[in-house]
């Protein structure tokens, strides 16, 4: 057998794979952030709690209404991002004037007091959810087992990514979006609904972070906290391909699960700390991301 | 006249009853209300610690029980601080619970150094009666040591003889694997390899597939709370115990369990010293219990605080004061402890609560009858055997006497 | 730059910045400080002196981190690396080399000023939003540093570190012994830093606060005062570190995590960024908050949440702005 550093070559695809996978929440949940970021200039620290009520909004949904997982993963972003949309609305609109801290403040506030009270209901042990049936079981791979649902995941995140991306960059409302991010006083101008915009990016936004929730709520455990330790990384994400730059975040939340995937083979308990260290390095080099604009 | 010998006999009824009333006791539960154990211990244990002073009929014996709580945060610098403020200004006598070995410690030395009692059953840390003992801590519930040996020794003795470690990188991550290790060797096992998981982590599948590639029967997970249910949940994703390989818990309580559902968590193995369906009178608290807290049963830890009350009530009631609380905890280790949930059992010199332990392993979903019907009983560990000897444990209190 | 060199000082401190300091102004604060040394007097005659104590060093670790922020208009995200590092520093010499208590405290300082003077160089050579990111990263290495390093003691931290003997003399087992000392060096540091804010060093470092490119035309190296202020905050949050070290003979994880460096810009926060007293009352509410609130179990990060947003949007320039405001002075 061929062997990289003293791992077996074939362990070593079966980690990059995983580490796709994981990279694939990184991507929906730092293209959710970069997207807020890059219009609204407000660096969302609910991202975390809102991640989190996707999943719960879907163990909801199964257990208060009998609706299963497919629906969930329609219904959970839709009723989040309306949650979400309602936020913009009352609390963060008073904030676009000011500094970015604020912003970051009001919305870490926020993500306490959402956590603190799925706590108080649910408790921290975690709410079971199973895997749809369509998708359990699994492909014995040459180099591993992989099992279906994560197959999907990879799938799901890529065509939503993709998706996402392409109505940003080729679509009219994509146009008035990045016009938006660039100029909202012209775009105001000329008569584009700047202030409605703003508030259903943000629901969009929200919205990815309850869809990456629903996707993780058949192989994370669902509890309040899930949203809490994640959010870092996601954030370190966004910086390092640059704020607020879509494609960036895009490739780097990929990027960055494979260089933390090799990383639990090679270093295991530096996996969480990796991204950091990349992130000073990018920044040194990089001042604004590897994606991002220098003005 | 008769009249007058009745009064006289009422009064004297009622002066004995304010004598009696006299010792005041005042438990402090303090334990983690937030975060990753908070469905261990919590509110649970409060509610633990007030069916305890109920059972014991202390307004009867003459004790004025008063109890409060507080929340450490997981955090010992927050624990040692509530600690001594409890101490030293609210007039607390002894501290119970507090999960999470750092925190522990920590109250353990403030304890000592105010002449106070603690009664630990939330922490893991063998450290509290071997090198780190203290003349005023009890360890009620469980430790490291004594899960290692119940579940390491009894996976080994069924046919389990390699191991590979998911450890949290954390200091009782790698206690519970340091343990584990020595039973296995001791029982002819062998362990082929190990990976530190930095804690708290969301995914295992990468660490997973290095424990399945390597090839071992029994995969150790030497974690706790979310970290243990992301390792059981996604073990079962990929098809881990399917494959032959058996999964341990090294620290898994029955909420854990609970919130995995037997669906996921089948066939795991495990060591507590408590489940609720053991006997009927463990039976008939938990009902008591569940019907005060949400329909949940009580984890062994809030157990262990219900024994740990009833225990140290009773050696105030002897003392008659709780004032001293070195003094206490000697009467405690001197007295027999009997308790409905854990039976009859001592407190050793060095601390450490001797009672029986208990082997478990997670029903399948078929033979699961109710969201709480989650363990069958694989062997029962006699506490002689369950707990490390106290010549091992290097407690220096030990050598005095 | 285009919307990052927009840095906190716009709307950070528009106390400070608005309004003109006289001689009526120093007159106020010599009153402020008497009243604060009055306070330091009097408060431990009321109040659980080990609680005291515990607010002093945080209020000591916010005012060095209020240095940075609101007068150097450079957001921390990673402040806890030094309050930690400082901490564990102390706590290990005081246990271990059998330091006694002021060496401890001065070896943990200046550990606090060395990584100061290392993270600040690769630090401030970014701004706004990318600087915070930076210092962020750096200090989750660092807490990964001590979540490995052996004599850290993993999570358990080093524990029963003794109080000593100050000079070798004085016991400070005496919880009354102790406050004296942690009062003195809270206002020795309090005393420095409004020296610092008032000196002409202060007053080029509001110039580049301000107005950077205007600042670096007039002829001011921006970055070596930039880094001279953020070695200056480490080190002072350095010797807070330090003495929590020495209070609660104990250093833990806890102080190096990234939510202790969230948990200062909060106290700034409430208190007022850009006001001198501000995170002195700030870090007194939020620690009684903690510690008062204890007992509500799972409703204090809820309560903490609802404090920050309420801070946020009703009085963004914290308490102590408030009043500057109200008074037309400033704090």
């Amino acid at each position: 057998m061929t062997m990289i550093f003293g791992v077996p070559m074939q362990a070593l695809f079966g980690q990059l794979l995983l580490g796709l996978i994981n990279g694939s929440f990184y991507a929906i949940l730092s293209l959710g952030l970069a997207i807020i970021f890059g219009l609204l200039n407000i660096i969302n620290f609910t991202h975390g709690a809102q991640y989190m009520m996707g999943a719960f909004v879907a163990w909801m949904l199964l257990n208060y209404a009998g609706i299963g997982y497919w629906w969930a993963l329609l219904l959970a972003p839709l009723a989040v991002g309306l949650f979400g949309v309602i936020m913009e609305r009352l609390l963060i609109a008073r904030l676009y004037k000011l500094d970015h801290l604020y912003g970051l403040l009001l919305t870490f506030g926020l993500a306490l007091i959402i956590q603190g009270l799925f706590r108080n209901e649910y408790g921290v042990s975690g709410l079971p959810y199973a895997i749809p049936s369509e998708l359990s079981g699994g492909q014995r791979l040459p180099f591993m087992f992989l099992p279906n649902y994560r197959g999907w995941v990879v799938v799901a995140s890529l065509v939503v990514c993709l998706a996402t991306w392409l109505v940003i960059e080729k679509t009219k409302l994509g146009a008035y979006l990045r016009a938006a991010t660039e100029n909202p006083t012209l775009v105001q101008a000329f008569g584009v609904n700047v202030p409605l915009l703003l508030t259903l990016t943000y629901g969009f936004g929200v919205a990815l972070a309850a869809f990456a929730g629903v996707l993780a709520a058949p192989v994370y455990s669902v509890n309040p906290n899930m949203g809490a330790d994640i959010i870092i990384v996601v954030f370190a994400v966004v910086v390092i391909g640059g704020m607020g730059s879509i494609l960036g975040s895009i490739i780097t939340g990929f990027t960055l699960g494979l260089i933390e995937g090799l990383t639990k083979v090679f270093y295991p308990e530096a996996s969480s700390t990796v991204i950091f260290v990349i992130m000073v390095l990018v920044l040194l080099v990089k001042p604004a991301g590897l994606f991002g604009r220098t003005a | 006249m008769l009249k007058r010998l009745l009064l006289a006999g009422a009064a004297g009824a009622l002066m004995t009853a304010a004598a009696q009333a006299q010792t005041p006791v005042k438990i402090g539960v303090l334990n983690d209300r937030s975060g990753v154990y908070a469905d261990i211990s919590g509110e649970g244990s409060v509610v633990a610690a007030r069916m305890a002073v109920e059972d014991f009929k202390a307004a009867e014996k003459g004790l004025k029980v008063e109890i409060v709580s507080a929340d450490h945060q997981n955090k010992p610098d927050v624990g040692a601080s509530l600690a001594r403020q409890w101490y030293d200004r609210d007039g607390v006598d002894v501290i119970l619970d507090v999960p999470t070995s750092s925190v522990a410690l920590a109250i353990s030395q403030v304890t000592r150094e105010k002449n106070k009692a603690f009664v630990n059953s939330g922490a893991g840390t063998a450290d509290l009666t071997g090198a780190q003992c203290s003349p005023n801590t009890v360890h009620w519930t469980y430790d490291t040591v004594a899960l290692a040996n119940g579940t390491g020794g009894a996976m080994v003795k069924r046919g389990g003889n390699t191991w590979f470690f998911l450890t949290a990188d954390y200091a009782f991550g790698q206690a519970l694997q340091r343990d584990t290790t020595a039973v296995v060797t001791k029982n002819g096992g062998k362990v082929v390899g190990s990976v530190k998981t930095p804690f708290p982590t969301a995914d295992f599948s990468s660490f997973l597939l290095q424990a399945q590639g390597s090839g071992a029967k029994v995969i150790g997970l030497a974690n706790a709370g979310g970290d243990t249910i992301n390792a059981i949940k996604q073990a079962a994703e990929f098809g881990i115990t399917e494959g032959g390989q058996a999964i341990a818990g090294l620290l898994v309580f029955s909420s854990d369990v609970h919130s995995l559902t037997p669906k996921v968590a089948q066939g795991l193995v495990l060591t507590e010293p408590f489940y609720w369906d053991l006997n009927d009178a463990t039976r008939a608290f938990s009902d008591r219990f569940a019907k005060t807290f949400n329909g949940k049963k009580p984890t062994a830890v809030q157990a262990g605080v219900y024994g740990g009350v009833i225990h140290y009530l009773k050696a105030v009631e002897a003392l008659k004061s709780a004032k001293d609380g070195g003094q206490v905890i000697a009467k405690m280790k001197e007295l027999p402890t009997d308790d409905p949930l854990f039976g009859k059992g001592t407190i050793r010199p060095d601390g450490r609560k001797i009672h029986d332990m208990y082997l478990f392993e997670v029903k399948k979903p078929g033979e699961s009858k109710d969201p709480w019907d989650l363990y069958k009983t694989l062997a029962t560990i006699p506490g002689n055997e369950a707990f490390r000897p106290m010549s091992e444990g290097g407690c220096p209190l030990v050598g005095k006497s | 730059m285009a919307h990052s060199a927009a840095t906190a000082s716009d709307d950070a401190s528009p106390i400070a910045a608005a309004l003109p300091e006289g001689k009526d102004a120093k007159a106020f604060h010599r009153m402020v400080f008497i009243g604060i040394a009055v306070a330091l007097a009097v408060l431990p005659l009321i109040l659980y002196p080990v609680f005291l104590m515990k607010v002093l060093c945080f209020a000591l670790f916010a005012l060095a981190f209020n240095l940075l922020l609101g007068y150097g208009g450079l957001l921390s995200f990673g402040h806890a690396a030094y309050f930690g590092m400082a901490s564990y520093i102390s706590a290990y010499g005081a246990k271990h080399w059998g330091l006694t208590p002021e060496l401890a405290i001065l070896a943990g300082t200046l550990t606090a000023a060395l990584l100061g003077l290392v993270f600040g160089a690769l630090a401030i050579r970014r701004q706004g939003i990318y600087f915070s990111m930076i210092t962020l990263a750096l200090a989750q290495m660092v807490f990964f540093f001590s979540l490995q390093a052996k004599f850290t003691g993993g999570e358990d931290g080093i524990q029963a570190v003794p109080r000593g003997h100050l000079f070798g003399v004085i016991s400070l087992a005496d919880d009354r012994v102790l406050y004296a000392l942690v009062a003195l060096i809270f206002f020795a540091g309090l005393l420095l830093i409004y020296r610092i804010i008032h000196s002409p060093f202060g007053q080029v470092l509001k110039a580049i606060r301000d107005n950077e490119p205007r600042a670096i035309s007039l002829g001011y190296r921006a970055n070596q005062y930039k880094l001279a202020v953020f070695v200056l905050s480490t080190t002072l949050a350095g010797v807070a570190g330090a003495t929590k070290a020495i209070v609660f003979q104990l250093a833990s994880l806890t102080d190096v995590h990234w939510s202790m460096s969230g948990e200062v810009v909060l106290m700034t926060l409430v208190g007022g960024m850009g006001t001198v007293f501000g995170p002195i009352l700030g870090s007194f509410v939020i620690i009684a908050m903690e510690n008062y609130l204890a007992q509500f179990g799972a409703w204090v990060t809820i309560i903490q949440g609802v404090v920050f947003v309420v801070c946020v949007l009703l009085f963004r320039e914290g308490i102590v702005g408030l009043f500057a405001r109200l008074l037309k002075k400033p704090l």
